[in-house]
């Protein structure tokens, strides 16, 4: 007797039922990241908010750092973030166009491309022991803004580094090939076509690491951010290069570790806001990539 | 030899703009070799004051002993063993966890999703990345910490397994990223040829692809490890911060990465206490730079095959 027509053989049943399976499992895996990120953003949120408030982030910690604000460690992470970003996103962007537009193929480029890759992958201990080494002793700096914000440097430039490349890498070669047959150099090409068409997309490699370096605590833990002081309220040019700064990272890790009795509800504030303010940073970079994506004319 | 409009063209330039080119393409030369510079200087400066203890320490007793006793007065003792212990376990544990979600949710954006599914998974897992390692940190100590206690047979909430789940979730984010592209770098003809023979998606994925992508799924799993081992301020929180040989899941440990962080600022400059710092930072980047080459070799000889 015929099988029945439209209907799977024992095989195809197996197959089919293969196929159900693998799916399901993996969306199960997807889940079961997706779904934990959710519930602690929300706990956090939750066990956070009585404390949030406008007063909250523009006041000086008090009693202790067990009342009060966090002024000084918000102010200070902005300053850290801003230089840090200052020094390392000329350097990275022209060593990425020196990478994609002027190097060949050649051994000291891969020796350029390994170095770029092993620092993206050196720890953050490790950049903190550099920093110390580096800028705070052998310089001379001192424990200060300036010192953080060199060794933060360093570390978020291999980063700058990779995505400016992308950004560079996806504007078609025929635009510069027709800059170069209307006899501009190669500096008068990337100053006035390719820079013009990299340039939101290198703006969002620099905003995501906005927040990368935002929430980094070892490398500053010893080159410059401390654990309590006082600056004017409100005055946001507060701290000077040479000072040594509070920042939220460090001020929520000395609030769970080092100070006693503090209300349930501080670290969870400052998690909060350290977190939102992350979170916040990169959702604007990730707009800004996907309007960009829409715009794009290529 | 008349000239061709193009060479006229730039010799009629003026000097300054000239000179001011050159000058420019010097200084992005100059950025361009500063990455080789900065992991010189790096090693070199962690080097440079780690140094004076090398020649004291006795390698053997170093890396084979557990006793950490940098301030004993009587007999001062450097053991990282349980340390190096700490962070393999930790690592291995993590890398047991993160592997398989890491490797199936690549597959899963990769493979089974399009459009606006795919558009957002892949947005929340680059958000996954970008929580800071400090909150991390804090969610260990005060979240995780209390529900293992409650629903788990551990004496004590911050152990090798907390330590390790919080990593997991850290390293995900990279190794889905880094695998996703993996499998994106497979030529779709790969995959209509499967289809061809009449292969469901599973069987292309499990016959075809992974095979295919093997190399660069295999530099996401390193790089994730890299990310692992070189991890500070989670561990730091999350371990329990115990020198000794992890015996079950949820002992406590102590990793080499929080040992620095956790002393650094209690010794003072030059003694002997803060060279070993240094040597045991010398040590993790060594680790590391092995690993990432291990990565990039990895991923190179995906490109010499396709290429």
């Amino acid at each position: 007797m015929n099988p029945p027509p439209f209907s799977l053989s024992p095989l195809g049943r197996r197959r089919q039922r293969q196929e159900r399976l693998a799916q399901g499992v993996l969306a199960g895996m997807v889940l079961a990241l997706v779904l934990p990120l959710l519930a602690l953003v929300g706990y956090l949120l939750v066990k956070g908010a009585p404390l949030l408030s406008w007063s909250f982030l523009t006041t000086n910690p008090t009693q202790g750092m067990r009342a009060g604000g966090i002024w000084p460690a918000l102010l200070g992470t902005i300053y850290l973030v801003v230089m840090a970003l200052i020094v390392a996103t000329p350097v990275g962007v022209l060593c990425a166009i020196y990478l994609n537009e002027y190097a060949r193929e050649t051994w000291l480029t891969r020796l350029i491309h390994l170095a770029v890759v092993n620092l993206a992958g050196v720890p953050s201990i490790v950049h903190a022991l550099f920093g110390l080494g580096a800028f705070v002793l052998f310089a001379g700096l001192g424990r200060s803004i300036l010192a953080a914000s060199l060794t933060l440097a360093i570390m978020t430039l291999p980063v700058i580094i990779t995505s400016t490349r992308e950004a560079l890498a996806a504007v078609p070669m025929a635009f510069r090939e027709a800059c170069w047959n209307v006899g501009a150099s190669r500096w008068q090409t990337i100053r006035h076509v390719v820079l013009p068409n990299a340039v939101s997309g290198i703006l969002t490699g620099v905003i995501l690491q906005v927040s990368r370096t935002a929430g980094e605590t070892a490398p500053i833990m010893f080159t410059g951010a401390v654990f309590y002081k006082k600056i004017a309220a409100g005055d946001l040019f507060a701290y000077s290069l040479r000072d040594q700064c509070m920042a939220l990272s460090m001020h929520l890790y000395t609030v769970t570790t080092q100070v006693t009795n503090a209300p349930e509800a501080l670290p969870y504030a400052i998690a909060v806001v350290l977190l939102v303010a992350v979170l916040a940073v990169n959702a604007l970079a990730i707009a800004l990539r996907v309007r960009l994506r829409t715009r794009k004319k290529w | 030899m008349s000239e061709t409009p193009l060479e006229t063209l730039r010799r009629h330039r003026p000097r300054w703009d000239r000179v001011g080119e050159r000058a420019v393409e010097g200084l992005i030369r100059l950025c361009g070799y500063s990455a080789i510079l900065f992991v010189l200087g790096i090693f070199l400066f962690v080097f440079r004051e780690g140094a004076p203890l090398l020649p004291k320490l006795d390698w053997g007793r170093v890396l084979l002993s557990p006793e950490w006793y940098p301030t004993s007065r009587m007999h001062v003792r450097y053991g990282v063993a349980a340390m190096i212990a700490g962070t393999l376990s930790v690592t291995a544990l993590a890398m047991v966890l993160a592997v398989p979600f890491g490797l199936g949710a690549a597959i899963f954006v990769s493979e089974f999703c399009t459009g606006r599914v795919k558009e957002t998974l892949k947005i929340v897992i680059e958000l996954l990345a970008a929580i800071p390692s400090i909150v991390w940190g804090f969610i260990g100590l005060s979240v995780t910490n209390r529900l293992i206690q409650t629903y788990l047979p551990a004496p004590v909430g911050l152990n090798l397994f907390n330590a390790a789940c919080l990593l997991a979730l850290m390293s995900v984010p990279i190794i889905v990223s880094i695998g996703e592209d993996a499998l994106k770098a497979v030529p779709d003809s790969y995959r209509e040829a499967a289809l061809a023979l009449g292969a469901t998606r599973w069987q292309t994925v499990y016959r075809v692809l992974l095979p295919a992508a093997r190399h660069g799924l295999l530099a996401a799993v390193l790089l994730g490890v890299g990310r692992a081992i070189g991890e500070t301020m989670a561990v730091l929180m999350a371990t329990g911060h115990a020198n000794q040989f992890p015996r079950s899941l949820f002992d406590p440990i102590r990793t080499l990465t929080a040992t620095i962080a956790a002393e650094l600022g209690e010794t003072a400059v030059g003694s002997d206490h803060y060279r070993m710092l240094f040597v045991i930072g010398l040590m993790l980047f060594t680790i590391t730079f092995i690993v990432n080459l291990l990565a990039d070799l990895a991923v190179r000889g995906v490109r010499n095959k396709t290429g």
